[in-house]
């Protein structure tokens, strides 16, 4: 199959690849570009263990083509720590114990952090409703119910200072 | 002397045992950093994909490779007759039996693994499968285990007729494989004709699969230079890999390297070998390339052991007063095609006959039957021991059926019958040896904890207005830590554990287990029992598993064992390391070893203020200055081969409310009090409570492996099997008491695995006491929506005009 050439931002540098029209996203980012932070973990855009921030929107990564990428803006979890200091939702999960086995934890991550932006002061219910479509096996989602929220304390007191 | 100050500083330095220390192998998930099996990638890697049946039960008439071969960058089509010059067709499986490894001539489930295609890429690999041309006769499939046994059944394991054994004892039909049974069944049947009361309800444990996040897959490497096979793989137990694999392929053990990286949850699905792994394995041998092989959710849930498919019914013998005098239990086990279940070979139920459950109960019996059904093989311990959730969900359904036909209430019949307190170590009737307990402190506690009489009250009164609310309890006991080598082995192997710590010179140190963590921290708290042991803070200890070429050999991690028997083994390991210690101090403090005290981090000469040496200072003197004709260095490894398995208990107590129009439940609050002897790690043992509660109400109100009547499989993708959602899933409220174990050195018994095995009965109970007052005994898993309409309906309970 004739490979295309896409071109797009990815974790602030731009990346240029060639893939087949069919190439799914997550696996251009993992196979072609070695970026294997977000996993795979149903294929059907249940489980959201692959979603990355794609124009400013969680996407499942597993049901998006690389050819859509062209262009575009893409954010995984390799790109949160800036400067060797963890992004708040990275320090919330470490805190308040909000993973187990670490799969889910990526697409988690980057779906709570795009939710805090839509949702900066979210209930309790806000985020179980907001991270509802990333699912974990380990933790009963309580710890990542205080973890979101935590990042969220932070992410206010850092914006309001 | 140091003041208390100084005292708890030294201690809290440490971040040892009891210390809810943040987790050592975060930073690395958080950062994208985990190295799990489909992660690893390897110059000239091949792809391996399967061709699976589409049909329950079939012969394979033949199998056309030719379009799949001419496609470019396809290198192979793998059948049966391919690995059968290797007599690699078929594989050994863990009980006895043995499983077609690629379907031999015929295939006997919906899925089964009938080619693999070997490409350059894994679309190249799908598109290979989609070319293999499979020409099949379907046969009548088998779907329903009663009807296993059936005259006319249809013969499913054609490769057995005739022979009237499978591995685990004498079979009587074609589709049985084993009838196990324990206990004394003349005394249970004669109190029984005698007893006041009795209660008789079957009671079933639905097929489910564990349904980890990351599905199983390996990546096989075979170095033809060196004769040397490395596989990365998803296996809870690498070490036990290692010997199958040599064992199947003829290759040394000390020439195959086994690596379980980061797992990314396992439940029990992880622990068997399967056809994907062989396949790969024999293609990367015969290729000389590395192989990938990693399933898709459809597989994952289509093949990789299921869990339960129980078919019990139970029988409670009683006085008036609802003190049981006998249990009586049979089992129909459904096993699927092939007999992979995975248990300690000698035990074809598991523990099943820990069915006794947290009750004094004089005498009983117990039968469990296996059969062969057209359904995929398996039979894990899905977040459990081996069988223990079914031995609980039977128990605590029928204590709460008996008080419900006397009248008594059901937390008042569980104190009626409890082990008490001082009779413990407690032989039960079933032959085994609880360590220790103390249940109706815990009861109580919960009791009083969410005002249970006023949860009554409420409850009598919404009945009288119509409404639907339930109370569950739970007061299970868990026997975990396979396990003392007299009784447990698989393939022979004894189930002990083990470690090895090494302290460098400068005192921080690596320590390496035989288990292999996939969530439950073991970098953390195997860390800590060390720091508490030596002396030394966690956060220099480092922990290391799942790599074969480098961990002591071990069992691995499933049935709750890492902390019973390996967390022991590190306790142990930590203790030599302190005793060679003590006698390097003592030379460097020119005393003898009997006049020093041990102290949080050093040695303290007795009566001598500031006659110390601190642990790190003797590390470092273990390289330089030993006492004469002692070895040098700071090692050591123990193999902990357990003296008695640990016996975990909790009371648990779920407060649900139906929607009698819908069929919805909603859980108002769930109290989980355990009790896991000492508490290494309170944040990670609070966190892996949450985690299985919230398995537990997976299992209990939605999942469901289920087939239509021709074999075919009805839930194998997310659409159709039930992982909750942070929506669904209620809050958890946790509490504890601490009843130490007296045979294990800390004093710990395990405790992940206890929320899923007593929670699952506490919601069915309280979905079941929902409906108890109008006279219904047992309603089965799931409760889902619909199926808890259904019984509404069925009641005639939505009046509305």
């Amino acid at each position: 199959m004739a490979k295309q050439h896409i071109v797009f931002s990815l974790n602030g540098g731009v990346v240029e690849i060639l893939v087949e029209p069919r190439t799914l996203l997550i696996h251009a980012l993992r196979e072609t570009l070695g970026q294997t932070g977000s996993h795979i973990g149903c294929e059907t855009s249940h489980c959201g263990a692959c979603t990355v921030d794609f124009n400013g929107k969680s996407v499942k990564s597993c049901t998006v083509l690389a050819v859509q990428a062209d262009g575009g803006e893409v954010l995984t979890v390799e790109g949160l720590a800036h400067n060797g200091a963890l992004h708040p939702v990275q320090e919330g999960f470490m805190q308040e114990h909000g993973l187990q086995c670490g799969f889910c934890t990526p697409g988690m991550l980057i779906r709570a952090y795009r939710f805090l932006q839509e949702n900066p002061s979210p209930t309790d219910e806000d985020i179980r409703m907001g991270m509802s479509g990333n699912l974990c096996r380990c933790t009963g989602y309580q710890n990542i119910v205080k973890a979101v929220q935590y990042a969220a304390n932070k992410l206010r007191a850092t914006q309001g200072a | 002397m140091a003041t208390t100050a100084e005292y708890l500083e030294r201690e809290q330095k440490l971040e040892g045992i009891g210390c809810a220390r943040k987790r050592k192998e975060d930073p690395r998930f958080i950062q994208g950093k985990g190295h799990y099996v489909d992660d690893v990638h390897l110059p000239g890697m091949l792809f391996g994909a399967v061709v699976r049946s589409p049909h329950a039960h079939a012969r394979i008439k033949s199998i056309n490779k030719e379009k799949a071969l001419a496609l470019p960058g396809v290198r192979a089509v793998l059948t049966a007759e391919d690995l059968k010059p290797l007599k690699l067709h078929w594989m050994p499986t863990l009980a006895g039996d043995v499983q077609a490894v690629l379907a031999d001539e015929k295939v006997c489930f919906q899925y089964q693994e009938v080619a693999m295609v070997i490409a350059d890429d894994r679309y190249l690999a799908a598109d290979g499968v989609d070319l293999v041309e499979v020409e099949y006769e379907p046969l009548p499939a088998l779907v329903d285990p009663h009807h296993a046994m059936d005259a006319d059944a249809p013969v499913i394991r054609e490769d057995l007729v005739g022979k009237d054994e499978a591995g685990q004892g004498k079979r009587v039909h074609d589709n049985h494989i084993f009838r196990w049974e324990v206990g004394d069944k003349a005394a249970t049947d004669r109190i029984f004709a005698t007893a006041d009361v009795t209660v008789k309800q079957a009671v079933l444990n639905p097929r489910v699969h564990p349904c980890p996040l990351e599905t199983c897959g390996c990546v096989a490497s075979f170095d033809k230079v060196r004769g040397e096979l490395t596989v990365y793989i998803t296996s809870q137990a690498p070490h036990v890999v290692r010997t199958v694999v040599s064992l199947l392929s003829g290759l040394p053990e000390s020439k195959i390297r086994i690596i379980s990286p980061d797992i990314g949850g396992g439940f029990g699905n992880k622990v068997g070998i399967y056809p994907g792994y062989v396949g790969a394995i024999v293609a990367s041998i015969v290729f000389g390339r590395p192989v990938k092989w990693i399933e898709s959710r459809i597989e994952n849930l289509s093949t990789t052991a299921f869990a339960r498919d129980y078919h019990m019914v139970g029988e409670l013998a009683a006085d008036k007063n609802g003190r049981i005098k006998a249990l009586r239990v049979n089992v129909l086990a459904d096993h699927g095609a092939f007999n992979a279940h995975a248990q300690p070979t000698k035990w074809p139920a598991g523990f099943f006959s820990i069915c006794t459950g947290s009750y004094d109960i004089p005498v009983a019996y117990a039968r469990v039957d296996g059969v062969y059904t057209n359904k995929a093989p398996g039979g894990v311990a899905y977040r459990c021991s081996f069988r223990v959730t079914e031995a609980v969900h039977l128990i605590e359904r029928m204590i709460d059926i008996l008080a419900q036909k006397l009248g008594i209430d059901k937390a008042e019949i569980r104190f009626r019958n409890f082990i008490k307190p001082e009779q413990f170590p407690y032989h039960s009737a079933l032959g085994w040896d609880y360590d220790s307990g103390d249940y109706p402190t815990a009861l109580k506690k919960v009791l009083e904890a969410v005002n249970y009489p006023a949860l009554r009250e409420e409850q009598a009164e919404k009945r009288t207005r119509g409404e639907l609310m339930g109370i569950g309890i739970c007061t299970f006991t868990e026997i975990v830590g396979a396990g003392p080598s007299k009784n447990c082995d698989i393939l022979g192997v004894g189930m002990f554990d083990s470690c090895e710590i090494r302290v460098h010179p400068t005192g921080s140190a690596i320590a390496r287990i035989g288990t292999i963590t996939q969530g439950q921290g073991h970098q953390t708290t195997y860390a800590q029992i060390i720091a508490t042991e030596l002396g030394l803070p966690s956060e220099v200890i480092q922990v290391e598993e799942g790599d074969t070429n480098t961990a002591p050999y071990g069992l691995g991690t499933y049935g709750s064992r890492s902390t019973p028997v390996g967390g022991a083994a590190t306790a142990n390991a930590a203790r030599k390391l302190r005793d060679k210690a003590r006698k390097i101090a003592a030379h460097l403090l020119e005393v003898s070893a009997d006049d020093l005290d041990w102290e949080i981090d050093r040695f303290k000469v007795k009566g001598v203020p500031g006659q110390e040496k601190t642990m790190k200072e003797i590390a470092w003197a273990a390289y330089n200055n030993v006492p004469p004709g002692m070895e040098m260095g700071l090692e050591a490894v123990e193999y902990y081969d357990p003296p008695n398995f640990t016996y975990p208990f909790g009371a648990y107590l779920c407060v649900l409310d139906i929607d009698r129009y819908t069929g919805e439940t909603k859980v108002r609050r769930f109290y989980a009090l355990d009790d896991c002897g000492t508490r290494i790690n309170p944040m990670i043992i609070e966190g892996q409570i949450h985690g299985g509660l919230t398995e537990a109400y997976a299992v209990a109100m939605g999942q469901l492996i289920a087939f239509d009547a021709g074999g075919n499989l009805l839930s194998n993708s997310l659409m159709d099997y039930f992982l909750p959602t942070a929506v669904e899933t209620p809050k958890w409220e946790t509490d504890f008491t601490v009843t130490p174990s007296p045979h294990h050195p800390l004093g710990a018994k395990g405790v992940a695995e206890s929320p899923h095995v007593g929670g699952i009965p506490c919601f069915t109970n309280a979905v079941n006491d929902a409906f108890a007052h109008l006279g219904v005994t047992q309603i089965d898993m799931p409760h889902t929506a619909f199926n808890v309409w259904k019984t509404i309906h069925e009641l005639g309970l939505d009046n509305r005009a």
